[in-house]
């Protein structure tokens, strides 16, 4: 920790990480508040035990900050490797909470190896990519890449934690960022519109309108340039419908209800009012609880610590993924988009210092701290105000847990350790 | 282009989560109203309701402690069903449907499992009720009727319907609210205010602790208790009197308005409206279409006033100096107007009444001459009849007379517009009209619209609007419209005269076999001829029997005025009643003894299952028995 650390590093971004941080703490004591009057640093209760998270994390902070930047880039397979072992291990020593085998338990405490993977994809992906021989748009680079994302995501689903799983998607930012041809990013959004509208619509109708479309362009085309080929657009229209059905198919008879349920919820498919009250007594229970206790709080917020349906417990996970609804009910609007536009302000903030990296290094890590940041932030935000189905994923720096939250912290602080470091790269 | 993605998209998704909670947030604000919060569970104390007291101090309605035995369905352990049910006096099925409706509607909450028990169920109950998990015994408050009396005064409570929620925001569901009579009108003041407790719960709907520490919870405010303007035991004397009769008594206290009594018969034990049995014995007054016990005869029977009606008319014949107390008229056993028109009179032929004579013995021809001599002093009857309607009027007919009980009818004073539509414009004359003169005909009035007639009358040309509640708690507060004199248009000293009339009607005319001895009473027979459908024919029934009266004379203090259904002569039910009513007011005794005995031991019901019997029947039979000091009277004294 030299002078010179204290003045290149990101300030800006350390304030936003404790604000963050200690906003998230605020509400995670009044979520999990009994009535007994305890010390706050009552190591029982997720309160006290966050505060003790956020004591460790700021020591994981210095030690991040410590160590030798260059340490991160040379040693990034191996972390990644270690993280493998990690991930690995969990199918052998693994301890069932909740259902999923995803901690390690030491001593008193429990580990989530899968929080601290996403770091070590992260230095794995920005060493593969940096690395002079690879070539973005080179296939066999691709799959070598896709690779890197795809192995802690599929040892992390069968957790089975197919949140945590989703969040590797995120990369998908950083490839294109780094030069993926932008038809991938085409067609994986193609198919997201055409899964929703098939969910939406029937498969005959997107069939439809598949084939307008494709006509519509093919003709357009077809009067710029007169030797504008049928193939192409017809093998992409048969693929869109061909998909479609698949995805009827899979919704229909591979999908279980609770699923079904859960899309129907989210896409509002659901119109029988009875069925949709039985749908909120169960599979959108949730976000039901959480959209109300928003709702309830009005512009500013029942106040703190004031938040009737907080106190009563009526959000389920309310401390852990849904801690979001505590602000809103407690805080109102005024709360809720403050915290929505910290973390908008972060993510910008680490976008602009990752396109500052005159490293490839740095710039891929940086961006891809962004996109995972951001992928926790959207999904997790959007599923606690109705917006996005139920993943349960955790809100960075704010949902209570401890691994999350180191996790986070040593993703961001390496990001900033490089970052500080990025002008004696080239002396 | 690839640099910006991220950014847009991080930018767009904070827009959009934005907008999402300003619609979530700000667009569907929170009403702000605590009970639309499902973690806040409002828990009311409610008030003891007010007593009900007479003018005079004495306990009409208090209030009893009523026990429901309570369930909490996931709280029950096995039990012995067959002894608890006989404790409870309910069959083995009732007890499993009883015990389904609980499941149903909550297993966690607690829900009424039987209401009200006796006082003798639960002294049997309450030891044993430990042995059953999972029931409770609940104390309510119901109310408790010191005397069976005065049902169609005091009306009752029951649980709010829909329709109450919907007008008045202050109850919830399964609270209590006063219906008819008294209850009703004075809800607000007898209820108070119920407090309530603001509790926090958990989505479990279990109580964590109060809310915010019971900043916002209130206490109750008691209810008043209220001071009727009724004299209880003269309402418990008119309720025996008109026992086996139907019909109204109302007694006005003429100085100040107040309702001394207001009699409805048949009548109901105002206990039957409390506690287990309500709904059922509701049901089965409410249907009783015949004798009709829920209806107010006092306030909603609306009957032709007949032969006391003409006290007005020759007020106001006076007032429009048409006649004067001694212009005399001569009587031809009737009156004959028109070609083939005759009003029979039962005065001899040839008789010549002055106003004196022509009160006492109701004599139709002369009233019959001075209507027309009102209706005629007008160039046309148009004007005749709308000038009289409005003399009629300031009495107070053809208008509610805004008494404070939720009930009541207006009567019927026909004008101009009336006989417009039956005969056309200008095609009717003074003559077809002319049953008003005798109170027959169009007009019609109810029991308390005739007293309040009589008031005016013992004020010599003012009354006091009618009311019933004396205070409220200790306090004094009258509404101002209860204070104010309404003035006739009659002038007072015309008053005299007919004041005369009905004095002498005790003294030589119809009601000279019923005086009061020791009270000066001014007063006026009425018989009054009613129809109905049988099997859709009109058919004539016995005439009502109609009495109004106030005494003493000199300085009144009470005004009355009895309907007896078909009760024939004036004199023979009501006049009787009213007697008897205005002895027991002033003195406090009865010193016609034969009079009570009479009225007391008569019974109309024979002449009530008359048109009921699918047989022809006579009408406007039936002899009287009375006799005093040897002497029978004749049917002509009677009339």
């Amino acid at each position: 920790m030299s002078a010179k650390l204290i003045q290149k590093i990101d300030w800006l971004s350390i304030l936003l990480y404790f604000s963050l941080v200690i906003i998230g703490w605020l509400n995670i004591y009044s979520t999990t508040l009994t009535d007994e009057n305890t010390s706050v640093f009552n190591l029982t209760l997720p309160y006290g035990k966050q505060l003790f998270f956020i004591g460790l994390s700021v020591f994981l902070i210095i030690l991040v900050l410590s160590v030798e930047a260059k340490f991160y880039e040379r040693f990034s397979s191996i972390i990644y490797l270690v993280s493998l072992v990690f991930l690995l291990g969990l199918f052998v020593f693994g301890k069932n909470v909740n259902g999923a085998t995803s901690w390690y338990a030491i001593g008193g405490m429990t580990l989530q190896p899968s929080e601290f993977a996403k770091a070590a994809t992260a230095l794995a992906l920005a060493k593969y990519l940096s690395d002079i021989q690879t070539s973005i748009n080179r296939l066999k680079d691709q799959l070598r890449a896709l690779l890197i994302i795809a192995i802690p995501a599929l040892l992390i689903i069968p957790q089975p934690d197919p949140g945590s799983a989703l969040v590797y998607a995120s990369f998908f930012f950083v490839l294109y960022r780094e030069g993926l041809s932008p038809l991938y990013l085409f067609i994986g959004l193609v198919a997201i519109l055409l899964f929703v509208a098939t969910l939406i619509f029937q498969s005959a109708w997107v069939a439809f309108g598949s084939f307008a479309i494709v006509l519509l362009v093919f003709i357009v085309k077809k009067r710029r340039n007169k030797r504008t080929s049928v193939l192409p657009y017809l093998i992409t229209l048969i693929a869109a419908i061909g998909f479609s059905y698949s995805v009827s198919f899979i919704y229909n008879n591979v999908f279980e209800q609770r699923h079904r349920d859960r899309f129907g919820l989210w896409l509002r498919l659901e119109k029988d009012p009875q069925k949709l009250d039985e749908i909120r007594k169960t599979i959108g229970y949730n976000t039901f609880q959480s959209e109300s206790a928003i709702g309830s709080g009005g512009f500013f917020g029942k106040g703190y610590l004031e938040g009737t349906r907080t106190k009563g417990d009526f959000v389920p996970e309310q401390h852990t993924d849904f801690i979001f609804s505590t602000v809103g009910e407690e805080w109102g609007f005024a709360g809720s988009t403050l915290v929505v536009l910290l973390f908008s302000i972060l993510l910008l903030r680490l976008l602009f210092l990752a396109e500052r990296q005159k490293s490839q290094f740095s710039r891929i890590y940086g961006y891809s701290v962004a996109s995972i940041l951001f992928f926790h932030f959207a999904i997790n935000i959007g599923m606690v105000i109705g917006l996005l189905p139920t993943v349960g994923i955790p809100l960075p720096f704010f949902s209570y847990g401890g691994s999350g939250l180191w996790g986070f912290t040593i993703l961001l602080f390496i990001f900033l350790k490089l970052d500080a470091n990025r002008i004696n790269e080239w002396l | 282009m690839r640099k910006l993605l991220l950014s847009s998209i991080v930018v767009i998704i904070a827009i959009v989560y934005i907008g999402r909670l300003s619609y979530l947030q700000v667009w569907n604000p929170p009403t702000g109203n605590l009970l639309d919060d499902t973690a806040i569970k409002a828990i009311y104390d409610y008030p003891e309701r007010g007593y009900i007291y007479d003018r005079n101090g004495q306990l009409l309605v208090a209030n009893q402690p009523a026990y429901d035995v309570m369930v909490i369905p996931k709280d029950v352990k096995a039990l012995d069903t067959l002894e608890f049910c006989k404790l409870l006096n309910i069959s083995k099925e009732d007890f499993i449907e009883k015990y389904r409706k609980a499941r149903v509607y909550s297993p966690r909450l607690p829900s009424v499992f039987v209401p009200q028990l006796s006082k003798g169920e639960y002294a049997l109950l309450q030891e044993k009720m430990r042995k059953y998990e999972g029931f409770y015994i609940q104390k309510r408050s119901l109310r408790y009727y010191a005397e069976s009396t005065a049902a169609n005064v005091l009306g009752y409570i029951s649980e709010v319907n829909e329709r109450d929620l919907k007008k008045h925001t202050y109850y919830q569901s399964g609270e209590l609210i006063g219906r008819q009579g008294v209850e009703e009108q004075y809800e607000e003041v007898l209820r108070g205010r119920k407090g309530v407790k603001f509790i926090q719960k958990d989505r479990f709907n279990r109580v964590i602790g109060p809310y915010k520490n019971g900043s916002y919870d209130t206490l109750p405010i008691q209810g008043n208790d209220i001071h009727l303007t009724l004299d209880r035991d003269l309402q418990m004397y008119g309720e025996q009197l008109m026992v086996n009769k139907r019909g109204g008594i109302v007694a006005l206290d003429p100085k100040t308005g107040e309702i001394l009594s207001l009699v409805s018969a048949p009548t109901y034990d105002p206990a039957l409206l409390v506690g287990r049995q309500r709904s059922r014995n509701y049901t089965k007054l409410y249907y009783d279409s015949i004798a009709n016990p829920t209806f107010d005869r006092g306030l909603l029977a609306m009957y032709s006033p007949g032969s006391p009606f003409k006290t007005l008319n020759a007020l106001i014949a006076l007032e429009e100096e048409v006649v004067n107390e001694h212009t005399t008229f001569t009587c031809y056993h009737g009156y004959r107007y028109g070609r083939s028109s005759f009003m029979g009179c039962h005065c001899n032929s040839g008789a010549r009444n002055n106003m004196n004579r022509g009160i006492y013995e109701s004599c139709n021809s002369y009233f019959a001459n001075v209507y027309r001599r009102v209706i005629e002093k007008y160039p046309s009857p148009a004007e005749g009849i709308n000038k009289w309607s409005d003399h009629i009027k300031s009495f107070g007919l053809g208008n509610y007379l805004d008494y404070d009980l939720p009930t009541g009818k207006r009567g019927r004073v026909p004008g101009e517009g009336e006989y417009n539509r039956k005969y056309g414009e200008k095609r009717w004359f003074a003559t077809n009209t002319i049953s008003n003169a005798i109170g027959q005909g169009e007009i019609l009035t109810t029991p308390i619209q005739l007293a309040n007639i009589t008031a005016a009358i013992a004020n010599r040309g003012w009354y006091i609007k009618p009311h019933i509640l004396k205070k409220v708690g200790k306090r004094d507060t009258i509404a101002k419209k209860y204070t104010e004199k309404h003035f006739t248009t009659i002038s007072p000293e015309h008053f005299e005269p007919v004041i005369q009339g009905m004095y002498d009607v005790y003294n030589k005319g119809t009601a000279k076999w019923i005086q009061v001895p020791g009270i000066k009473i001014a007063g006026k027979t009425g018989t009054v001829e009613n129809f109905t459908r049988i099997n859709g024919e009109r058919a004539q029934l016995t005439d009502h029997s109609i009495f109004v009266a106030f005494a003493p004379i000199e300085d009144p203090k009470i005004a009355i005025a009895v309907f007896v259904e078909n009760g024939y002569w004036g004199n023979r039910w009501a006049g009787r009643i009213a007697g008897l009513m205005i002895e027991k007011y002033i003195k406090g005794e009865i010193s016609r003894k034969d009079m009570e005995d009479y009225v007391l031991n008569g019974s109309l019901e024979e002449e009530y299952a008359k048109p009921l019997s699918g047989k022809s029947f006579r009408i406007n039979d039936g002899k009287d028995f009375i006799s005093i000091n040897g002497e029978k009277p004749t049917i002509e004294d009677e009339r």
